[in-house]
């Protein structure tokens, strides 16, 4: 196995582009040395991308926020401004393992790894949110749904790395929140996620998204149940037709985290809770 | 020995809460693990595993491995001693593979090189060629007519004919008429239930280091239950001489029963005969899910028929387990226990141990006993839920006491049941109200306890301080009980006296530190050899004063004349005595060897408050209380966190832990990410009951307390989980998928 440590995204795009074998992106590592380490994947080369000025920063831009790509889950949420504004993206960032991997983990890891049941994925989806990825010689935008195209797959080509999270600015009377479902309290991973983000005018949802985890082969974003919400205020019939939207959008497998069943009907009962907060929140409720 | 002799009161060290002596060592990290031994020149070993579940193994290809200049030796199964049968055999079978792999996992060959990295890559150029067998990995499948046979003609003389050849082992007891009971019950009810085998989920992976010559001699340090059970398979199955085999345990991070098999230690032994290095060998997370021993999964019929009033008239049970590809499954004592709490005119119960492609389980505290209280208390506390009767008046109008026969046979000698009971009654939480969408559940357990083969030596020291060696690896703040109680008869201060866990080499013949029997029997051993000491120094001082050894007792840590006619001597303390030793007769050390046979029963009663999410399924553990008949707390603290981690691993075993196999047969959850063993805050803080009813059969009363405690959360916590969710749940674990299942089967009818 060869380790890099390139200096900018080129020169981590051009290794990769030269490179003939497994290649893997080092961020936090939470994923790729697991990996490493159960013999699931033993790359060829390691392209340690934390190296790179500035993907430690997160910076608040006109029109939003910039996450670099070695930001770690520990310092979005010690962040004193992102978190009002995104809480729900910081706190499904912040349900990702325990201290020490927190310590680590990357909102680009989590997304690149191409896991369905991601927990920060659905929530930047949510959120609108995008990433950049760069190429020797130029640059491109993509929607962060469109980046995952099946389990541990993504629509990145051969010669591409992310080089930044964009997170657009929440809106006046908006909200966001994540929820999954897990059996235990803590260290588990998503038997189901959910997030909304939604804009109100006055107790009137006017804006919506709602998107879904770990019951398709990656993210989905469910427009019907957007639609199920918006120009409601969130009222029993609301909730209801949000719930059978989000479980009608599911698609999952059986194992041995979760049924099929169980997957499509706590789908509903996530969205129901999860739209509840960022109604709340929406509305300045603490 | 009678209750007269037993040791109530009195007590200056035995009952107060001395820190732990290991506690520094384990706290600054200086305690020594199985992993954390290292000797020059040491190879690394890795395991060669079967991928299938059922299958022949037709060729073993090592020439790949043994090209590579790391690597120092490979091994198969011809490389252990031949000839071995019966229950030998099927220990050395599960250590290694013979003719056929008999679970995901099972272990075919093994290579030691020079690193880690080394061995493991060469373990994957050994090259195996399997032909596939059908297999079956659930108990129910495995009984019918057409499942794989694991291994025909394995059944014993117990097996009735016409039963399927991997049942291998039938229990049949009882007392009564069953039938007559339930003709005069006024109510009957019949359920079935279903238990997954759950791992003990130890912290510590199993690991040793090894070191043989080709002259035979061997040195071997690991982790393990009980060194003297691991130098005498080793032997057997290296074909070595017993003696020349030194096993020293190391600390040991956890073993719940798990740790009294044996895996990897012969083999680390042969790779190190056939390299001439010391060998070191470490089990992953995953090789401990696959190829150690977990429980028993179970499949249980009960029917139990109770009066109005609630006097049960009769219970009958039928238990299936399913303990691996081995004969073993604790069949015998599930159904032994089933019915143990109560006092039964009609009791009936059979067992059935049954062969399927699974590791072989391995003991796993208290084993089977939980599983059979899920069952029959499940169905109490629905005869109480229909009969509207409290469950803990139920359970006491129907209690053993001393003098009832037992449902499997002998009469109960002096036991606490009913004092458990009362004090659940009693206790603040058995009044508290329930909150909403919460279920309270009650539950009894039973646990026999054993005594087993036992030696100890106290040897005392020119300063007087006392060196106390025990044979019984420390598993749960051992070695604290056992300096209280030699401090407690010697009379010097508990920091005076410190108690290792000696060598094979040392110590006559221990059994494992299993059945609870630590506290019982190596306190026991140790008050005895510690008085055997007493009585050499009070002999000492005789012969000083020029009296009768008769005359002189020992009080306070001196001995004393004992009484104005045996004369008017100063009290020698204990140290002055010994540091005349060496000019009175030589070195003072007490000793007992023997097999104490007085471990008395216990029982428990638990108290569960549960609160379930009727839109998910999933449950939370709220409030949980622990009542317990220790006999007598040596160190209460260690007797508390018995009783909590009893309840912290029942809690495991009924809400999510389980294994789970895939159609192919293969182990689905190999680590703990998916085998979801309970994290930190999924538990309360779980309170605790220490009732004291002293065991006639130990000199201060003592009773084992570590594997009573998990026999009733399963059924406590059922009884809650249904008592919240309006539906009865008859199958383990309780997960969300099969609680919202239970859910959506009540509301279509
Ligand atoms: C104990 C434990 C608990 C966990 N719990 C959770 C959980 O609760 N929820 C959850 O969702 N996940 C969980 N995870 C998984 C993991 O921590 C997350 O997915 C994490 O966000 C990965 O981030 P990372 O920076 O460590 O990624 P890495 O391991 O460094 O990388 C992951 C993947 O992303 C790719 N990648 C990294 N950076 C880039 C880039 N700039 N451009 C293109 N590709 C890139 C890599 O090639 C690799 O394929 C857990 C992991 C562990 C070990």
């Amino acid at each position: 196995m060869k380790y890099h440590s390139p200096k900018s995204f080129e020169d981590a795009a051009a290794i990769a582009q030269n490179a003939d074998g497994i290649t893997r992106y080092l961020a936090g590592g939470t994923d790729v040395l697991v990996q490493l380490r159960a013999d699931v994947v033993t790359p060829d080369d390691l392209i340690d991308i934390k190296k790179i000025d500035g993907v430690h920063d997160i910076t608040e831009t006109g029109d939003g926020w910039t996450i670099g790509v070695a930001v770690s889950g520990a310092e979005m949420s010690e962040h004193p401004a992102l978190g009002m504004e995104w809480p729900g993206i910081v706190e499904a960032m912040d349900l990702i393992g325990s201290q020490q991997i927190q310590g680590r983990a990357t909102l680009v890891g989590n997304l690149c790894n191409g896991s369905p049941a991601a927990d920060s994925v659905p929530a930047l989806v949510a959120a609108g949110a995008s990433v950049t990825l760069t190429r020797t010689g130029g640059t491109r935008t993509v929607a962060v749904e469109d980046v995952p195209t099946g389990p541990g797959r993504t629509s990145l080509e051969k010669d591409e790395v992310v080089s930044a999270v964009n997170i657009p600015k929440q809106v006046e009377n908006g909200g966001d929140a994540y929820l999954r479902f897990i059996p235990r309290t803590e260290m588990d991973i998503a038997v189901v996620g959910c997030g909304v983000n939604l804009r109100l005018d006055g107790d009137t949802i006017t804006e919506a998204r709602v998107s879904l985890g770990a019951v398709a082969p990656t993210v989905l974003l469910v427009e019907e149940a957007a639609k199920a919400i918006i120009g409601t205020t969130l009222d029993g019939g609301a909730l209801e037709a949000l719930a059978s939207a989000a479980s009608t959008a599911c698609n999952p497998i059986d194992d041995k985290r979760g049924t099929i069943k169980f997957r499509t009907h706590v789908a509903g009962v996530l969205a129901k809770r999860a739209a509840k907060i960022a109604y709340d929140r929406a509305k300045g409720v603490k | 020995m009678s209750e007269n002799d037993v040791k109530t009161n009195g007590f200056k060290v035995v009952g107060t809460r001395p820190n732990r002596p290991d506690g520094t060592d384990k706290v600054t990290g200086r305690a020594k693990f199985g992993a954390d031994m290292a000797a020059p020149g040491m190879l690394h070993a890795a395991i060669v595993r079967s991928p299938h579940a059922h299958a022949k193994i037709i060729k073993i290809d090592t020439s790949k491995a043994e090209a590579l200049a790391d690597v120092k030796a490979v091994m198969t199964r011809a490389d252990f001693a031949d000839g071995l049968t019966g229950g030998d055999w099927d220990v050395l079978e599960n250590i290694m593979a013979g003719e056929k792999t008999l679970y995901d996992g099972h272990a075919v060959a093994a290579v030691a090189a020079t690193s880690p990295l080394a061995a493991r890559d060469a373990a994957k150029l050994i090259d195996v060629t399997y032909e596939v067998l059908p297999h079956v990995t659930d108990v129910d499948k495995a009984m019918v007519t057409d499942a794989p046979i694991i291994r025909a003609g394995t059944a014993d003389a117990s097996v009735p004919e016409g039963l399927h050849p991997n049942v291998v082992r039938y229990h049949e007891s009882g007392h009564g008429d069953v039938e007559q009971g339930f003709a005069d019950a006024d109510l009957i009810i019949e359920d079935s239930f279903k238990t997954e085998a759950t791992h003990q989920g130890y912290i510590e992976p199993h690991a040793c280091l090894a070191q043989m010559g080709n002259d035979g001699r061997a040195e071997l340090w690991c982790c393990t239950q009980g060194h003297f059970n691991v130098q005498k398979i080793c032997a057997k199955v290296t074909g070595t001489d017993a003696s020349q085999i030194r096993v020293t345990a190391s600390e040991i991070g956890g073993g719940f029963g798990g740790k009294t098999a044996v895996f990897i230690e012969p083999v680390a032994l042969i790779l190190s005969r056939k390299s001439n290095r010391p060998v070191k060998l470490v089990m992953s997370r995953a090789e401990v899910f696959r190829a150690t021993g977990p429980t028993a999964s179970t499949s249980m019929d009960i029917k139990i028929g109770m009066t109005k009033t609630g006097k049960i008239t009769a219970g009958q049970g039928v238990f299936r387990l399913q303990g691996g590809a081995f004969p073993g499954a604790p069949s015998d004592l599930t159904a032994m226990c089933a019915f143990a709490p109560y006092a039964l005119e009609n009791v009936h119960q059979v067992g059935y141990d049954v062969m399927s492609n699974r590791p072989k389980q391995a003991a796993y505290r208290a084993p089977g006993s939980p599983m059979a209280a899920f069952a029959v208390e499940s169905v109490i506390d629905e005869l109480c839920n229909k009969l509207g009767l409290d469950p803990i008046e139920v359970r006491l109008m129907n209690a053993s006491k001393q003098g009832t026969k037992a449902s499997f046979g002998p009469k109960f000698d002096r036991i606490g049941l009913v004092e458990t009971l009362e004090a659940a009654k009693s206790h603040a939480h058995y009044a508290a109200p329930l909150g909403e969408g919460e279920g309270r559940g009650i539950s009894c357990g039973f646990w026999f306890n054993h005594g087993g083969e036992t030696a100890v030596s106290l040897a005392l020291s020119e300063d007087g301080t006392a060196a106390l060696s025990v044979g019984t690896p420390d598993i749960g703040g051992s070695r604290a009980s056992m300096c209280q109680m030699a401090a407690e008869e010697l009379g010097i201060p508990y920091d005076k006296i410190r108690t290792t866990i000696a060598d094979t080499a040392t110590l006559g013949y221990n059994e494992v530190s299993h059945g609870s029997r630590v506290t019982y029997a190596s306190g026991l051993a140790t008050i005895k050899a510690a008085r055997d000491a007493v009585d050499k120094l009070c002999g000492r001082a005789a012969a000083k004063w020029g009296i009768d050894r008769d005359a002189v007792f020992w009080e306070d840590g001196c001995a004393k004349p004992s009484g104005p006619n045996a004369g008017d001597f100063d009290p020698i303390p204990l140290a002055q005595l010994t540091a005349r030793m060496g000019a009175t007769g030589g070195p003072i050390v007490g000793h007992f060897e023997a097999t104490p046979e007085g471990a008395g029963v216990s029982f428990a009663t638990h108290i569960v408050d549960a609160k379930v999410d009727k839109e998910t399924g999933q449950t939370s553990v709220v409030r949980y209380t622990v009542v317990q008949d220790a006999g007598k707390a040596i160190h209460p603290s260690y007797v508390e966190g018995q009783f909590q981690g009893g309840a912290a691993q029942g809690i495991g075993w009924a809400l999510n832990e389980e294994y789970i196999y895939g159609e192919d047969g293969r182990l689905q959850n190999s680590n703990f990410l998916d085998y979801r063993i309970p994290v930190a805050s999924d538990l309360p803080m779980i309170d605790t009951v220490i009732v004291e009813v002293p065991n006639p059969g130990h000199p201060y009363g003592v009773r084992g307390v570590g594997e009573t405690s998990i026999c009733p959360p399963l059924a406590a916590i059922a009884n809650a989980v249904s008592g919240a969710a309006g539906v009865r749940l008859t199958q383990l674990p309780m997960s969300p998928p099969r609680i919202l299942e239970a859910l959506d089967q009540q509301a279509s009818g």
